[in-house]
């Protein structure tokens, strides 16, 4: 249909100025000669939820659908009642962890959202299923990574390990010239070194503080508000 | 008999003036768990509720028998859930949708989807097979918590009846705070049937769930300084300005510092199209000025708005040249698709306050000003009128435009007949635009017309333009507008195409018309009198007005089937991922 008949009228495209500023994928203003796409980069995140039916299904679906990277979610009772703590680790450009804590906190059943700095204490449990015919070799790769023996028969050697990601790998390699039969692990979990609350304005449950433990002063009361200050900072 | 009973009758407790003894007194006691629901909703102030009836949701109906809320039983149950997101956008509260189990849950859940995508406020409350039955794939079983969990704000799966009506309470104060949106409580049967005499109180919101008012003061200061310098400053009002009652507000924000406004398609209403400031809604199909200022902007100004897809075109020429201010109540949405140079994290009348406190000159925009009406004269929206040729649908909805009120609500399903709606009625007021955005839902016309009359003033005409092809998927509703007697009109612009689909196929996909041709459509005007509406036919540009003047006379729903050019198509247009300077005036510019 030509121009004539649809009626519009006015200067066609190519005529038209058009500003030669440009965005990444992000939405972010670049300069189109120098920015590239921004890396990812993995991030150990921590969310206080309400122990609710559903509440797994929640944020799975929330991965799921939202198509955020999810390399490993641990969960587990706190020291309040009715409290659950979800670690959660995961591989995002900086944005998408920006969203992914965003998103988290917007769930109902979730308290509050926090992110594990660097230096955080993080620690994994492994059980390895090995071929037992060298159960001696098998012992002293064992005893080298602190690992303890669950199970030997006279066919495979079970064993537990506990260890950063790093470490658990190392035992794997060693381990593997017998055979690894079967894994099961469970992914990181985490806590923030000190005082510092693991998630923001988190705190204990009273009996916990009766026996000495200090909550943290700071005066984020909830979750929520401590992401919409991370948002705006 | 409960203890509330016991009490009232208590001649020393009718001194008491609580909230609770004053319920008791107006009405019978909460016995069970569907007293308890019926009475949380009227703690809400619900008048209307939109229904289907069925097994599981029964006992709540029955409550219902003996309440001043008017129930309206929709043909289907997908009409109930539009019906209610329609009736939530006029009234400004939250539409309840009824619905049972199975089935009629899973009917609801493409209207519960269309109010999740346009922040829309409103509960459903659907029947479930009874508690000791859940999970065993019981009749009419569906885990209706578990197919709306990606589509709701938050639901509930209630347990007791002790809480059911607080839990109800909840969702309805859930579903209008903050960026509103749907919520769900499924009641399974058992639950409704248990007896409790618990009260249930006012609409509470869940803990922790208060949303933010107030931005971030340092971020404010910012954006302020942001907007002074300025030299080209455009606001950006999206729907959230009418979901935040920020209009007033946000108009005289635009005019006390002289910045242009454009709109996205749900901030319709947010600004009079007739004002010089306003530059109409950018976007896909939007004018060619607003596209123009939206891509030579140095300050944009979002208010609530989430920078859809479809207003942006392509991400990497969105803006391109603009510093960002968002103004939002859901953190979540700053920098989700366009990065946020100042974030002002808020309700949206609060923040333009802020900002307006902050601000200590306007930006130097006149220039600027200028160079918008420029644009205005360059590329005004326009059309041919043939009075030998057929109709062309841009004419019928001036037509309409012209023969009705400002006031006037304006409903539409989804495509061509929306997007001429939208271009071609100037629209001023907010709540006056009510159509189906983010989710693009065919069908959403007749339905929302229906809630949207039930929310709207007596006096106020609803007008619907529908299309052929999306007026049929949820016809059936004639039937509930008939039997209600309401003083709707329904304007299909027949064009005998899935018309947008048919654009798109010419454009590109080299004129094959697959699956998007109709040889056959029914004659609507006589389809309207089988239901026992009042019908029209008009295939030329002398019966236009006549028709308009009798349906809108009618006392009751009528429906114009308006046979318009079926080459008829909507320009301008930004082609998917293009930039929103390009937009094509026609199909040899994509």
């Amino acid at each position: 249909m030509s121009q004539n008949e649809q009626g519009l009228e006015g200067p066609p495209p190519e005529e038209r100025p058009h500003p030669d500023g440009r965005r990444n994928s992000q939405g972010i203003r670049i300069d189109p000669e120098v920015e590239a796409e921004p890396d990812s980069r993995t991030a150990m995140i921590s969310a206080l939820v309400e122990h609710e039916p559903g509440v797994l299904a929640r944020v799975a679906g929330l991965f799921s659908r939202r198509q955020f990277n999810i390399e490993s979610l641990t969960v587990g009772p706190t020291t309040v009642e009715g409290n659950a703590r979800l670690t959660l680790l995961v591989e995002e450009t900086e944005p998408g962890i920006d969203q992914i804590k965003k998103q988290l906190a917007k769930l109902k059943p979730v308290i509050s959202v926090g992110e594990l700095e660097e230096r955080a204490v993080r620690s994994e449990l492994v059980l390895l299923k090995i071929n037992g015919e060298e159960p001696g070799k098998v012992q002293a790769i064992t005893e080298m990574y602190d690992g303890e023996t669950l199970d030997a028969g006279p066919r495979t050697i079970t064993v537990q390990l506990t260890g950063s990601n790093d470490e658990i790998e190392d035992a794997m390699d060693a381990y593997r010239q017998f055979g690894i039969i079967e894994v099961a692990r469970t992914g990181p979990t985490a806590l923030s070194r000190g005082d510092r609350p693991t998630t923001p304005g988190e705190k204990p449950a009273a009996e916990a503080t009766a026996v000495g433990v200090k909550p943290d002063g700071g005066t984020e009361q909830s979750g929520e508000a401590e992401s919409q200050a991370e948002t705006t900072n | 008999m409960s203890d509330s009973a016991q009490t009232t009758a208590d001649p020393e407790a009718d001194t008491k003036t609580d909230a609770d003894q004053q319920a008791a007194t107006d009405s019978a006691p909460v016995t069970d768990g569907s007293s308890s629901i019926v009475r949380a909703l009227e703690n809400a102030g619900v008048e209307h509720a939109f229904g289907v009836q069925g097994g599981a949701i029964m006992p709540v109906y029955d409550a219902l028998w003996d309440s001043d809320i008017e129930h309206v039983t929709m043909a289907h149950e997908q009409g109930a859930s539009h019906a209610a997101d329609a009736y939530g956008v006029v009234a400004g509260s939250p539409g309840i949708a009824l619905a049972t189990s199975g089935p009629g849950a899973t009917n609801l859940v493409t209207g519960i989807a269309d109010a999740n995508m346009d922040s829309d406020a409103m509960v459903a409350l659907t029947g479930q097979v009874p508690s000791d039955m859940v999970g065993s794939d019981a009749f009419q079983e569906t885990d209706t918590t578990g197919v709306t969990m990606p589509i709701t704000k938050h639901n509930w799966f209630a347990n007791s009846a002790d809480t059911i009506g607080d839990t109800v309470g909840q969702a309805f104060a859930l579903a209008e705070s903050g960026r509103p949106g749907p919520t769900l409580v499924d009641l399974p049967k058992d639950v409704s049937f248990e007896e409790t005499d618990v009260e249930p109180g006012e609409p509470e919101l869940p803990a922790g769930q208060d949303p933010p008012t107030t931005a971030d003061p340092e971020n404010v200061e910012a954006a302020a300084r942001a907007i002074e310098r300025a030299e080209k400053p455009l606001l950006l009002l999206g729907g959230g300005v009418i979901k935040a009652e920020a209009t007033e507000t946000t108009r005289a924000f635009a005019r006390d510092h002289g910045i242009p406004v454009v709109t996205t398609m749900p901030g319709i209403g947010t600004f009079p199209e007739d004002d010089e400031l306003c530059l109409s809604w950018a976007g896909m199909h939007g004018t060619g000025y607003a596209n123009m200022a939206i891509t030579h902007t140095d300050c944009l100004i979002g208010v609530g708005t989430r920078f859809d897809d479809r207003l942006t075109g392509g991400i990497d020429t969105f803006a391109p040249e603009a510093e960002v201010v968002h103004v939002d109540i859901d953190p979540a949405e700053i920098s989700k698709n366009i990065h946020a140079d100042y974030p002002c994290i808020g309700d949206a009348g609060t923040v333009l306050d802020q900002l307006t406190d902050e601000m200590d000159h306007d930006p130097d925009a006149r220039e600027w000003r200028e160079q918008c009406q420029t644009w205005k004269d360059e590329y005004p929206m326009d059309y041919p009128v043939d009075k030998n040729a057929p109709l062309r649908p841009e004419f019928i909805v001036e037509a309409f435009d012209e023969a009705t009120a400002d006031d006037t609500i304006v409903t539409s399903g989804v495509g061509q007949h929306q997007m001429w709606a939208a271009q071609y009625w100037e629209f001023s007021e907010p709540r006056t635009w009510v159509s189906s955005h983010g989710l693009g839902t065919m069908g959403y016309g007749l339905p929302a017309t229906i809630g949207a009359r039930f929310a709207a003033d007596a006096d106020q005409d609803v007008v619907c333009f529908d299309g052929d092809g999306s007026f049929l998927m949820t016809l059936q509703e004639l039937s509930v507008a008939v039997r209600e007697n309401l003083d709707i009109t329904i304007a299909v612009l027949n064009n005998e195409y899935v018309g947008m689909v048919r654009q798109w196929q010419d454009a590109f996909f080299e004129g094959r018309h697959m699956a998007s041709e109709y040889n056959w459509m029914p004659e609507f005007d006589k389809l309207a009198e089988a239901f026992g509406a009042q019908g029209w036919r008009v295939d030329n540009y002398d019966e236009v007005a006549p028709a308009i003047e009798e349906a809108l006379d009618y006392d009751g729903p009528s429906v114009i089937d308006f046979h318009i050019d079926p080459e008829a198509n909507v320009y301008p247009m930004v082609a998917s991922g293009a930039p929103n300077g390009k937009f094509a005036l026609a199909e040899d510019q994509l």
